[in-house]
């Protein structure tokens, strides 16, 4: 049981985690999210109470860590795979830390083979690849059998073999009863692992719930349909027919539409009685990553712009035509699906005394997740004005309808969701 | 969110997580018995630590190899080109200094490298999560480094004193060294050197930086006594006495009986000089480490 409490770092005057409320409960594997320089580091380190949190408290099993009575016979993390002295065999590097935990030399053999080292035990951890130093790193873990676990990134360079097995250790590992709390980026890796989900964006909390309900608050399952392509008036037509029939209507580069609002039998008789054939009307679910991807979207620090090579490219002959870009290079609206309402929040959290709009529409003062927190009236320190993030994708990247000469004149809409759908890194 | 919630799940919370198979609250206790850790523990840990690791055998073994070798070159030369009477009032102890001075280079690597390397692998967050209590880390790094540097630092020590002597026994008048000689050539010589590895030790757990920290060790050795040596002005003659006789190496040279000045530390001071230096850098260590982040 981990239970934080209003827990805050900062770092001169960056702000690493504002106001982090949540629990982690044993019994179950809970996820912890959230996009690069996020916090998610910064708080596993309070956990483990190797920073000090500039406000607030967390403890685990109602202690704070450095008050555990011996706290690895009762935590285990894996924080780096690095943090190991690279001149030290692996069993030297466990044996040090089973001797400082009063943990029997003979359980140092027993997790070398649990993590399957033991053919390298002997050999210095310098030489080991990256998925030799997770598997080590959760050695360490593993060593006091202790009944919470934290792991940051454990499936970091492990061969798919070595996934399998982490995601299948995590889960027995809960099913004893313990506390496991894994932060990753693999979100198909999450979804198959977690029960539970804490997402944390730009350091504060965005969401504290189980996977489905994570999905399902998240994310708009659409279907997607496609009118001949040889007649692009028929498009046009079920698009006014199916807004008029109290649907939401987006069209897709390809030509496609992205159908939300309504249930798939109802978009054909509204298809059939406008007179408009189908070639396509499939139902799309959303994955975890699509939930994900949304929710964290306004939150990400570090974005991926597209490659311009601005100057240092030779002027193309008059009548080329610009090469079209690889999708997914800081071009606006290709991926993310549209948002639940138009113009409503970013994302859905039905938590109690939620902030009715997102954290970072910057009308809103006081943190979102801090109802009632020590800044209710404060001004919330990751307040933006509300257009800077759509805005600045677009100042970065080239709009597509002006960048690439659109393959058809009803192409040009495409270009208008940019401000509803964010660009975003696909993977 | 979970602000107002009590520690314990709540009654509406609990049935969902015991759901979970076999995730009965409170959930997993380990087969292995819990044992109630003590500095014993971090001391067995820190010597697996220190003696796993390359960097201990190299810096040990070049120290060994310094003392005695230049001892015992120095012993042959003066030995071959001794008159009658060029040692006459002077003890073949003497001879060890240039040894030990080198040496106590690879004693100051040694300590700032048994703290900051933790720092520049990140072993250290490993190890203070293994042991939340920090002092008990420090104060048993602080023992096991400082009896490893004093055992190797008094059998070499001893072994090229007592070489010495038997080289040169009678040669050019030299003087055969008393007891209390003796004990200062060697337990003296050997405390006073762990002693300035332990202090280096305690400043790279404060500058967290291996080569900062061992930089500084080596300028705080030598540049007293080479800024000492330029200081040609009448009115810097205070300082410069002070430099001269309570730079590391002139405190050195204490415990053999060849100080640069007569004014300076005598007997056994350097020792105690050292030791409240030791001290003072220990109560610093101790104050930054429980404060810092990790």
């Amino acid at each position: 049981m981990i239970e934080a409490v209003g827990l805050t770092k900062r770092y001169g005057d960056k702000t690493a985690v504002y106001n982090l409320s949540f629990q982690v409960r044993p019994g179950a594997v809970t996820g912890f999210l959230g996009p690069n320089g996020s916090g998610k580091s910064t708080t596993m380190r309070m956990i483990l109470g190797l920073d000090n949190p500039t406000a607030g408290a967390v403890t685990i099993g109602g202690y704070p860590y450095r008050k555990l009575p011996n706290a690895p016979r009762q935590v285990g993390a894996l924080l780096d795979a690095k943090a190991v002295h690279g001149g030290r065999s692996a069993r030297n590097h466990l044996l040090s830390l089973a001797q400082l935990s009063g943990i029997p030399a003979r359980r140092v053999d027993e997790v070398l083979g649990v993590v399957g080292l033991q053919e390298v035990a002997k050999k210095r951890s310098k030489g080991f690849s990256l998925g030799m130093g997770q598997r080590l790193g959760i050695a360490a873990a593993l060593l006091g059998d202790p009944q919470v676990l934290l792991f940051d990134e454990p499936v970091n360079g492990l061969d798919p073999e070595g996934i399998l097995w982490v995601r299948n250790l995590m889960k027995a590992l809960a099913a004893e009863g313990r506390t496991v709390f894994v932060s990753s980026h693999l979100m198909s890796e999450m979804a198959l692992t977690a029960d539970h989900l804490i997402v944390i964006g730009r350091g504060q909390l965005l969401a504290d719930m189980s996977v489905r309900d994570f999905i399902s608050a998240n994310s708009a399952d659409f279907a997607r349909v496609r009118t001949p392509d040889t007649e692009p008036q028929l498009r046009e037509k079920l698009g006014s027919a199916l807004a008029e029939a109290g649907g939401h209507v987006l069209p897709e580069q390809d030509g496609a539409l992205r159908v939300t609002g309504l249930a798939l039998p109802r978009i054909s008789d509204v298809a059939h009685e406008a007179g408009v054939r189908l070639w396509e009307l499939s139902p799309h679910q959303a994955s975890l990553e699509e939930a994900y991807m949304r929710m964290t979207q306004g939150a990400v620090d570090y974005r991926s712009t597209a490659d311009q090579k601005a100057g240092l490219q030779q002027p193309l002959p008059p009548g080329a035509q610009p090469p079209m870009p690889v999708p997914g290079q800081g071009q606006p609206g290709w991926y993310a699906p549209p948002p639940p309402q138009q113009g409503g929040q970013p994302f859905a959290m039905p938590a109690p005394g939620a902030a009715p709009a997102g954290p970072y529409d910057g009308a809103q003062a006081g943190g979102h997740g801090a109802p009632g927190g020590p800044s209710a009236g404060a001004p919330n320190p990751y307040a933006q004005p509300a257009s800077q993030a759509p805005q600045a994708p677009q100042g970065q990247a080239p709009a597509p309808a002006a960048a690439v000469p659109p393959p058809a004149p009803q192409q040009a809409p495409v270009a208008a969701p940019a401000d509803l759908t964010k660009p975003e890194d696909p993977r | 969110m979970s602000t107002q919630q009590p520690p314990m799940p709540q009654a509406p919370a609990a049935p969902d997580w015991q759901a979970a198979p076999g995730g009965a609250y409170p959930g997993y206790t380990s087969p292995i018995p819990v044992v109630r850790t003590h500095l014993g523990h971090a001391l067995a840990s820190e010597w697996t630590k220190i003696k796993s690791v390359r960097s201990t055998m190299w810096t040990l073994g070049v120290f060994v190899v310094l003392v005695l070798g230049i001892g015992m070159m120095a012993a042959a030369l003066v030995k071959a080109h001794s008159g009658s009477e060029s040692l006459s009032g002077q003890t073949p102890l003497q001879l060890g200094f240039f040894g030990l001075l080198l040496g106590s280079m690879c004693i100051i690597t040694l300590g700032v490298l048994t703290t900051a390397s933790e720092y520049g692998t990140g072993m250290v967050r490993t190890t203070m999560t293994a042991c939340p209590s920090r002092l008990r880390v420090l104060t048993a790094k602080a023992i096991v480094f400082f009896v490893v540097a004093f055992v190797v630092a008094l059998a070499a020590s001893g072994f090229v004193a007592m070489v010495q002597t038997s080289m040169l026994d009678g040669v050019g008048g030299a003087k055969t060294p008393s007891g209390g000689d003796w004990l200062k050539a060697t337990l003296g010589i050997s405390l006073y050197i762990a002693l300035l590895g332990l202090f280096s030790l305690l400043i790279g757990s404060i500058i967290r930086h291996s080569a900062g920290a061992i930089t500084i060790m080596i300028g705080a050795v030598l540049a007293p006594l080479v800024i000492a040596l330029f200081m040609a002005t009448q009115s810097l003659n205070k300082v410069r006495e002070w430099l001269l006789e309570y730079s590391i190496p002139s405190q050195m040279s204490v415990f053999y009986d060849n100080s640069l000045s007569s004014s300076g530390p005598t007997g056994w001071d350097p020792l105690w000089i050292m030791l409240g230096l030791a001290a003072a850098a220990f109560a610093g260590a101790c104050a930054l480490l429980q404060q810092r982040d990790v």
